[in-house]
């Protein structure tokens, strides 16, 4: 019954591109952070897929679900501002914001689900199409 | 006179079933639109089904044009050749899954899933109808 692996397919994207969307809500809540958990400007992070074989080995090659395989950070430096009075500002005045960039974090928004949701259209056609096979030779 | 009878299932249960391997092919396309480097795959239905049939029943009428046998497994299942597709547009990441044929392909092989679904059913409903109109009358 190779249909019941599309299960495993589609619900393997759903989480990864669901991670994805989180990241980019982490992201986006901080794009005005002015310092991390480390004391540093908070760094953009990005989930980087990989393709995951899946199933029962012998048919693996033909099921082919994602995973995040790591989440990078994003290494460009972030923002300075002028603001010699913020608590935060360095020698010079300067403060340093998050390296967010928040259209690219819309745009990656937009397209994390529309993937979720091409994944979530593949699990329901799955599903119908399982429930009338089940109800062969019956109507 | 039994295999004659399940002839024409035979046919179309070889089709079901690589009607959904077909599916759960592009379903891992459709999964792997957004991972960088993933190659799409698909396979040629048309060959595929005809060599299907033909080492199923090799003095049949099946013929098989392309003279590619197919592979099996170990159940005498046929394992369909998977080509990569070729991409439409060139991609920075080198994905080659264009979700607009993805998701075409995908509605296109649920409908003919759902065809060959009918087609047994049909088959099943005009043998019964048979057997039974024989013991009334």
């Amino acid at each position: 019954m190779s249909m019941l692996r599309i299960f495993d397919v589609a619900s393997s994207a759903i989480s990864a591109q669901s991670q994805r969307l989180n990241v980019v809500a982490s992201n986006l809540s901080n794009a005005d952070t002015v310092a991390g958990p480390d004391g540093a400007a908070y760094k953009a992070r990005q989930v980087v897929f990989q393709t995951a074989l899946m199933g029962p080995p012998g048919q693996r090659e033909a099921n082919v679900g994602v995973r995040v395989s790591t989440i990078a950070e994003d290494q460009t430096p972030g923002r300075r501002v002028l603001d010699p009075k913020h608590p935060s500002a360095d020698e010079q005045g300067y403060v340093t914001y998050s390296n967010v960039n928040p259209v690219e974090e819309m745009v990656n928004m937009i397209s994390a689900s529309r993937s979720y949701q091409n994944s979530v259209e593949v699990m329901n056609t799955a599903r119908s199409l399982l429930q009338k096979t089940l109800q062969m030779g019956q109507g | 006179m039994i295999p004659r009878l399940t002839a024409a299932l035979d046919f179309q249960a070889q089709a079901l079933t690589l009607r959904s391997e077909r599916q759960r092919l592009i379903a891992g396309n459709i999964a792997n639109a957004d991972t960088p480097g993933y190659k799409a795959r698909d396979f040629d239905f048309a060959s595929t089904l005809r060599a299907a049939s033909a080492a199923r029943d090799p003095a049949g009428n099946g013929g098989i044009a392309s003279g590619v046998l197919p592979r099996t497994t170990a159940g005498g299942q046929i394992q369909p050749t998977l080509r990569y597709v070729q991409p439409s547009q060139t991609n920075l990441d080198s994905n080659t899954v264009d979700m607009d044929r993805e998701r075409g392909n995908f509605m296109d092989n649920a409908l003919k899933y759902d065809a060959a679904l009918r087609f047994i059913n049909g088959n099943v409903r005009t043998t019964l109808e048979a057997m039974r109109s024989h013991t009334q009358g």
